[in-house]
This record gives C-alpha cells, structure tokens and sequence, in this order.
C-alpha cells in the first residue's frame, strides 16, 4: 500500500505548502525521512542536491525521486509526482474559474495591487534564501551573479542560453 | 490543437533547461509566451504570477497550469501540465535508474558552482520586472525589502504574506479611489 500512501503523502505536501520548491523541502523531509522512513536522512540530502542540479521544480523532481526510490520502479516515481501536483492543478482551476468571473470586481482589482506588492517581496526573499555560503562560495559567484543579472535584464539574454554559458565558465573556473 | 501542442513543447523545452526553482523559469516563460508568441500582455501575465504565488505547491507547475488555461482552455491546461512535469519526471527517473553519483561528478560540481549564481540572478529579474511594471521602484521598495527579510529570517509563512497583501490591497486602494 505504499503506492497509496506515497500519493496521499505527496498531496498533501502539495496542499500545504505555499511558497514553491524550497519552502517544500522541510515538509517532505518530515514526512518521508521522520515519519514514513522510505529514505534515511542522508539519501534525503542527496535527492535535494540532485534535485537542484537537475532542471525542473525542486518539489517535482524530488517527489519522482524519493517515489522511485522507495519503491524501486515507475509506479512509485508516478504516484509521488501526481500527488506532489494535483493539489497545484486543483487550486489554480478554481482560482482561474473565480477570477474570470469576478475579474471586473474593485475588489478583486484592489486585491491584486496589493498582492503584487507582496509577491515582490516573496519573491526577493526566495532570491535571498538562496545566497547562502553553500550556492556562493567566493567572491567570484557574486560577479557571476550580477553579470547575469545585467546580461539578463538590461540585455535580454535567453535564460536558457545564460544557463549554457554558466555552466561552461563553471567548468572553466572551478 | 496546434496551440496546445505548441504550449506543450514550449513548457517541455522550459521544463528541460532550466535549473533550480520555478521562480527562475519565469523570465522564459515571459519571453516565450508574451515577448515572442503575444499570447497575453505583460500586465496580464504579471497579474497571472501574482496569483500563482498565492496557491499551495511547485509555482512552476501553477504558473504552467493558469496559463495553459488562460490560454486554451482545458487542452492547454493538459498540455501546460505534462510539459512542465514531465522533463522532470524522465530526467530524474534516467539519473535514479542510470546515473546515480552524477551530482558528484568534477565536472558537473564545477559547472553548478557558476550555475547557482545565475540561477538566483534569474529570480532577481521577475523582481524588478514587477516591482517597475507595478510602481514599488523607489520608495515603496523598502515594502518588499521587509517581506523578503520576514521571509528569509523568520519562520513566517508566505501564504500569511499572500493574505495580508490581499487585505492592505482592498482596504489601501479601496479607500484611496474613494
């Protein structure tokens, strides 16, 4: 029945977490290493690293791995990830089907000069929460930093290509 | 059809490449949909992120979800979903079945030293491509400034965030266009 149980773990992971991938992690690890024991702790810290060198959501790729390993096969993989998005899929129709009716309400307009004040802020701070010693090592992580920054907004840089050029100096630098 | 398909394969290939959080996805996802294909405004789709950070879950995957529904309906909702899991989901199941250790490879630990940086410099962009399109530039950054500092180093919940913006926002406004 762990195949039940992985869905309905990772859905309510899915359900309760608000903020996006990092804001995720503590949950799942108090779920998945403390509660269920599917993996120890250090398999768990070596899910979220590969989860943050892989491309994609952080929540998405450590539910498919965390899934495949605790079971060894797809269905594992399968039941996690469903479960980790549902809830996402869930509250947006219902968001999206309020919204369109309501669109044209002060309330709502009102509502969401408000919130994208507030999404800035939640937005620098998930930024901020990343600048850690482990994501900038040395001074020049800093430099690559602000000249993607630079290279990005003021030079419209594709961020794919941006991502290309970073791991070559990477490989270059280090 | 052609339009989901189209979405799917933009989200796939936005799904593929790049690294770290949804948040840093958004730039492209800016460029494709709006910039080069016009299938919504900027205001729009900045208004369309907002709420996306207001729902529980991966924001990638809220983000993909709205707008393949805004932009064609319940196809583009399918579409928009599979091709944002989905690169996700093949990779990690190829280095969990394949290439286990790869985060420890040399080569790969020195290109991710350069791509961290980059990656965070790519969630600044949304930053102040928001706070210019909606006015908080200037004096009014320090509001943002505070929430990130909250954020970062306290034990706040964003969704607590979310619901007081959207109180301070009916009540703020409300009275001002009075």
């Amino acid at each position: 029945m762990i195949y039940l149980q992985l869905f309905s773990t990772f859905f309510k992971i899915g359900l309760f977490s608000f903020g996006g991938g990092y804001a995720m992690l503590p949950l799942i690890q108090n779920e998945v290493v403390t509660r269920y024991q599917w993996v120890t702790n250090s398999k768990f810290a070596d899910i979220v690293a590969v989860s943050q060198v892989t491309p994609g959501p952080i929540a998405v790729n450590s539910a498919t791995y965390i899934g495949y390993t605790s079971t060894g096969n797809i269905l594992g993989a399968f039941c996690a990830t469903s479960g980790v998005c549902l809830p996402s899929i869930i509250v947006v129709v219902l968001l999206y089907v309020f919204l369109s009716k309501f669109k044209e309400s002060v309330y709502v307009k009102n509502a969401f000069k408000g919130l994208k004040t507030g999404v800035v802020g939640l937005i620098l701070g998930a930024a901020l929460m990343l600048m850690t010693p482990e994501n900038f090592i040395d001074y020049k992580s800093w430099i690559l930093c602000i000249l993607s920054f630079i290279t990005s907004y003021w030079f419209n840089l594709s961020p794919i290509t941006l991502i290309f050029i970073a791991g070559g100096v990477g490989i270059i630098l280090y | 059809m052609y339009q989901a398909l189209e979405l799917f394969f933009v989200f796939f290939k936005i799904g593929t490449f790049t690294l770290g959080s949804g948040l840093a996805m958004m730039p492209q996802i800016k460029k494709e949909l709006v910039t080069r294909r016009h299938w919504l405004d900027e205001d729009e789709f900045i208004d369309i992120v907002a709420v996306t950070q207001s729902a529980p879950g991966p924001i990638a995957v809220n983000l993909a979800v709205f707008l393949g529904l805004r932009i064609a309906g319940v196809k583009g909702l399918i579409a928009t979903a599979l091709g944002s899991i989905s690169p996700s989901f093949i990779i990690i199941l190829l280095i969990a079945m394949l290439f286990q250790g790869i985060q420890n490879d040399p080569l790969f630990v020195a290109a991710f030293k350069a791509i961290k940086p980059a990656s965070v410099a790519l969630i600044l962009v949304p930053v102040f491509t928001i706070a210019k399109r909606t006015g908080v530039l200037g004096v009014k950054f320090i509001i943002p400034v505070i929430i990130a500092l909250l954020i970062t180093f306290t034990p706040l919940s964003p969704i607590y965030i979310v619901l007081t913006s959207i109180v301070i926002g009916i009540l703020y406004y409300g009275q001002k266009n009075r």
